[in-house]
């Protein structure tokens, strides 16, 4: 499954607040695309993909528009 | 019960819960890391705003302490539920609109029922006895403890041996003795134990890590509430406080004017919300206009975002004014010069 996320305009931590409670509602191996523009999400959503077992698959810069790629895992870490 | 005790540690992405979470693990404690979102945390929303500082990192702090501990960090929105403290707060404020106290009490009690809905045994803060003067005083230490519900199961390890022992001790789930005694306002104790850790890279926030202690930031959110006629925010709204100039020409409304590309960049994100203004083809601020103007006060608008775009000096500049609906007109006006706005216009 494939889900995607508009947490434009929101400024960190809550990007990483809508993915993780996103993430909640997916399965292992499903995709989670997190649309946004604070400059920080770059580095926050794969730091807490990192130390939460999921991992970045893409990160693809549009002028200020952000496309983070997520996969969930079963999150061990 | 056996296996490992697990704990909870509030994490600010500051050195002492940072130390305070190392010193559990260090003691065997299973620990995962929690931190909550009021809105009115600093954490580098001010730097991820602003173009200037760009080159600044823009890390989450707590979430790479979480990592160099190697531990799960839990990030709470209690926006709403965090307004009745902001709003209501038992203890009252302290030299601003912080409400420390109650805020320490409000974040160990969300932790004392995450620990229950998650099978964990006790919390950990790093508290320091003597380090806060409203919150983190011998006196308001226990009013946290009973006030939160947490009672015995709150451990303080950068304190613990100065404080009566609590359940995880009684029970020998950690060590009375290898907790520490820090008191007072000096930070040496937790530089030495940081790097005893060999902890080299951390946050060392100044004026605290919450804009309810910054002075600038409580007189806009007072300014918010008289002008309102009454004390109610949404997450907009204290989000707006922290960007921009804001100038209250008439009691009525006021401009949030961006000071930089970075800050027009983040109005721009609001502009489907407030009337807004910006000079047609010269460089100059986007300003939004919060409350309610008539055609007299928007002239008087435009004429004062003019005073800070490239136009201040032009005898006429074209203003651009927007309506909620996208609607446009043009007006010419001649920019107010600097001894015709009032110190008393900026909030």
């Amino acid at each position: 499954m494939k889900l995607e996320l508009d947490a434009r305009h929101l400024l960190c931590p809550l990007p990483v607040i809508r993915t993780q409670d996103a993430v909640k509602h997916l399965q292992a191996g499903d995709k989670l695309l997190v649309h946004c523009t604070d400059p920080g999400a770059i580095h926050d959503i794969p730091t807490w993909c990192r130390i939460n077992g999921h991992i970045v698959r893409d990160i693809h810069l549009d002028g200020r528009d952000i496309t983070i790629t997520v996969e969930v895992t079963d999150g061990v870490v | 019960m056996s296996g490992k005790r697990k704990a909870v540690a509030l994490i600010s992405g500051g050195l002492d819960s940072m130390l305070a979470a190392k010193v559990m693990l260090e003691q065997g404690i299973q620990v995962e890391g929690i931190n909550f979102f009021t809105g009115f945390c600093v954490e580098g929303h001010t730097h991820a705003i602003r173009k200037q500082d760009s080159a600044k990192p823009k890390r989450n702090n707590a979430l790479w302490v979480a990592e160099q501990l190697g531990i799960k960090l839990h990030i709470i929105d209690v926006i709403e539920e965090y307004k009745d403290v902001v709003l209501n707060p038992k203890h009252g404020y302290g030299a601003n609109l912080n409400p420390c106290l109650d805020c320490k009490i409000f974040m160990v009690h969300k932790a004392q029922e995450w620990i229950k809905e998650n099978g964990f045994d006790f919390i950990i803060t790093g508290e320091v006895v003597g380090q806060r003067p409203m919150s983190q005083r011998k006196d308001t230490m226990p009013v946290v403890a009973r006030e939160s519900g947490a009672e015995d199961r709150l451990v303080r390890p950068l304190c613990g041996k100065k404080l009566p022992a609590t359940l995880p001790e009684r029970e020998g789930w950690i060590e009375h003795d290898w907790l520490y005694d820090f008191s007072g306002r000096s930070r040496k104790p937790q530089m030495a134990l940081a790097e005893k850790y060999g902890f080299t890279d951390y946050a060392q926030p100044a004026g605290g890590c919450c804009f309810l202690t910054d002075v600038q930031y409580s007189v806009k959110l007072a300014d918010l509430w008289k002008s309102r006629g009454e004390r109610r925010y949404e997450l907009d709204d204290i989000m707006l406080l922290k960007v921009g100039r804001h100038l209250r020409p008439r009691p009525h409304f006021k401009l949030i004017i961006g000071r930089e590309e970075g800050e027009n960049n983040f109005l721009e994100g609001y502009r489907k919300q407030f009337v807004h203004l910006r000079a047609l083809n010269l460089d100059g601020p986007l300003a939004l206009l919060d409350g309610v103007a008539n055609d007299a006060d928007i002239e008087l608008a435009a004429r004062l975002v003019c005073r800070f775009g490239k136009g201040r000096d032009a005898e006429e500049v074209e203003v651009v004014v927007t309506d909620k609906q996208g609607a446009t007109r043009v007006l010419n006006v001649a920019p107010l010069t600097a001894d015709a706005i009032p110190q008393e216009w900026y909030v």
